[in-house]
């Protein structure tokens, strides 16, 4: 393992008096795929959430324990939520495009933070589609609506337009579920392209896409990390019965 | 069995009786606006169309009687459009207040409190608007008289808001979440959010509110013609009386000859006022149903 991205210690959540995250300690290597696996419930999503602080927006929600990353508590109280989620990016289960053009879709976020001039805005829009091999088929839409793209299409974008900010970390929850089995393949392919540059964090319920396209897989059940490691490993020889079941069928 | 035949029976009945009640509306349309042609156009065999629109004077029952709209309508739009300038600002900002911002215990008070505003009997309002804010605006101005077409616009601004602010806040509740999650899991402020994705999808929706504001404006008639001052003239500022298309009708209607000239004026005026509201109700559709795709 090379250097690490984001860290946990003890975290534990809880949403109201319900338990949704149980004493994780997990290590997630800087340019690598990371999947979280496990059934539904099992608070996959939840842990995704508290990289980029999410969770924050639904009412009751407590954490405890240390989330590090780069080197500092992202849930400390001089925390910087905006500039976290600036480093910290998210790609979501449905495609949600903003119902804006596809140029617009891609400057939103240097907008909001200021981050380039206008006059670089060309040059960053044909870049950030480029990154996502979408450029050949939208360089003459870039003016059209988001809304009128495939969905596939409409998830590249996704992911292109939170490369402006520069972030360290894309977290995917689901990228592909909405997606035909095509497309997800090429969504996966794409992140293999990415992980040079990008630490990525995926949350799948798809085991085969797990085994493919990421590098490290953690197994969650019941708001509890069993078991993480290389995924190659974890997939032949699971060091947890419970894991073994569940990636073989057994339940999920 | 009897039920199935009886069943399918019933199911005719009521199909028919609920088709028979949409076309009756829109027959009644259609008959009113045919009563108000046939009224109406007698006017024009002997004044053009012309000289009753552009027309500067609206002297109609002097001799010979001169039936020129001009003022009136320059009245009805200078009162609508302060009504707007006032009613829109505010009324778009209380809708995204409500439905962004304000926590949820005062949401629902806030909503009944404005759809409450909408159940005010138009001529109360006319009342208060004569009795508090005409004098208030005679003073502040140094005017010789309170009702002016500004009186006028704040007044109406009052009427417009509840139309604005609901339908404004249905299309701004309407927008999708995940728009929002997506905008703030890049690092967005809240307001940065509601600014350039909420109110920009909402957008659709809310143009629609403000036509349907404006429509409602412009149809009103006991407020208006108990605040404006009804001065037949070309207005040149806010600050003096005018005459309304709406405010003329009601107030002329009484002491007009049946069948008469004057009588077939007010008619063309009821025209007039129909196309327009026809108009404005017309954009607002288009941009309601923009906004359902």
């Amino acid at each position: 393992m090379g250097k690490t991205s984001i860290e946990t210690r003890s975290l534990n959540l809880f949403y109201g008096d319900f338990q949704a995250l149980t004493d994780i300690n997990l290590t997630i290597p800087a340019n690598e795929v990371t999947a979280l696996i496990g059934p539904s419930g099992c608070g996959k999503s939840t842990l995704l959430r508290v990289f980029n602080r999410m969770n924050d927006l639904i009412a009751g929600v407590r954490v405890s324990g240390r989330v590090l990353f780069g080197g500092k508590d992202i849930y400390a109280s001089d925390a910087d939520l905006l500039r976290l989620r600036e480093k910290v990016g998210m790609v979501f289960q449905r495609p949600n495009p903003f119902p804006l053009s596809v140029r617009e879709n891609i400057v939103f976020g240097l907008a909001v933070h200021g981050l380039a001039p206008r006059q670089e805005y060309d040059r960053i829009v044909e870049e950030s589609l480029r990154s996502v091999l979408l450029w050949d088929d939208l360089k003459d839409k870039l003016h059209h609506s988001a809304l009128k793209l495939s969905l596939e299409q409409q998830q590249r974008l996704c992911i292109a337009r939170v490369l402006p900010l520069k972030p360290s970390v894309l977290l995917m929850d689901e990228p592909c579920s909405a997606l035909d089995p095509i497309a997800t393949l090429h969504i996966e392919e794409l992140m293999q392209k990415l992980k040079k540059e990008y630490t990525i964090v995926i949350v799948t319920h798809n085991m085969q896409q797990a085994a493919r396209a990421s590098d490290h897989t953690g197994f969650m059940y019941l708001g509890k990390l069993i078991e993480f490691g290389a995924t190659a490993r974890i997939f032949t020889k699971p060091g947890q019965e419970l894991t073994e079941n569940y990636i073989s069928g057994r339940f999920g | 069995m009897k039920s199935i035949r009886f069943r399918k029976l019933k199911e005719w009945g009521i199909e028919k009786a609920i088709l028979l009640s949409g076309i009756f509306s829109v027959v009644f349309v259609v008959l009113i606006f045919l009563f108000l042609l046939r009224e109406g156009f007698s006017l024009f065999r002997g004044e053009s169309i012309v000289d009753f629109i552009f027309g500067k004077s609206w002297y109609p029952i002097s001799s010979p009687p001169r039936f020129g709209i001009l003022p009136l309508i320059l009245g009805s739009l200078l009162v609508t459009l302060g009504a707007a300038a006032i009613s829109v600002p505010i009324g778009i900002a209380a809708a995204l207040y409500i439905s962004e911002i304000a926590p949820r215990r005062l949401k629902e008070p806030l909503k009944a409190g404005i759809e409450l505003l909408a159940a005010i009997p138009s001529v109360v309002i006319g009342f208060i608007g004569m009795i508090t804010l005409g004098p208030w605006i005679k003073s502040a101005f140094h005017l010789p008289t309170g009702l002016t077409a500004l009186t006028g616009s704040v007044t109406l601004a009052f009427m417009a808001m509840p139309t604005i602010v609901s339908i404004a806040e249905d299309a701004i509740t309407a927008v999708p979440r995940q728009y929002r999650e997506a905008a703030i899991a890049m690092g967005a402020t809240q307001w940065q959010t509601t600014w350039r994705i909420v109110a920009r999808a909402a957008r659709p929706g809310m143009v629609a509110a403000v036509m349907l504001g404006i429509g409602r404006v412009i149809g009103e008639t006991m407020a208006v013609m108990m605040v404006t001052g009804n001065a037949a003239v070309i207005p040149r500022s806010f600050l003096q009386p005018v005459r309304t298309l709406t405010a003329t009708i009601a107030a002329e209607m009484g002491e007009s000859v049946q069948g008469g000239p004057h009588y077939a004026a007010l008619f063309a005026i009821g025209i007039v006022l129909f196309i327009i509201t026809f108009l404005i109700n017309g954009v607002a559709d288009l941009y309601l149903h923009r906004s359902r795709q």
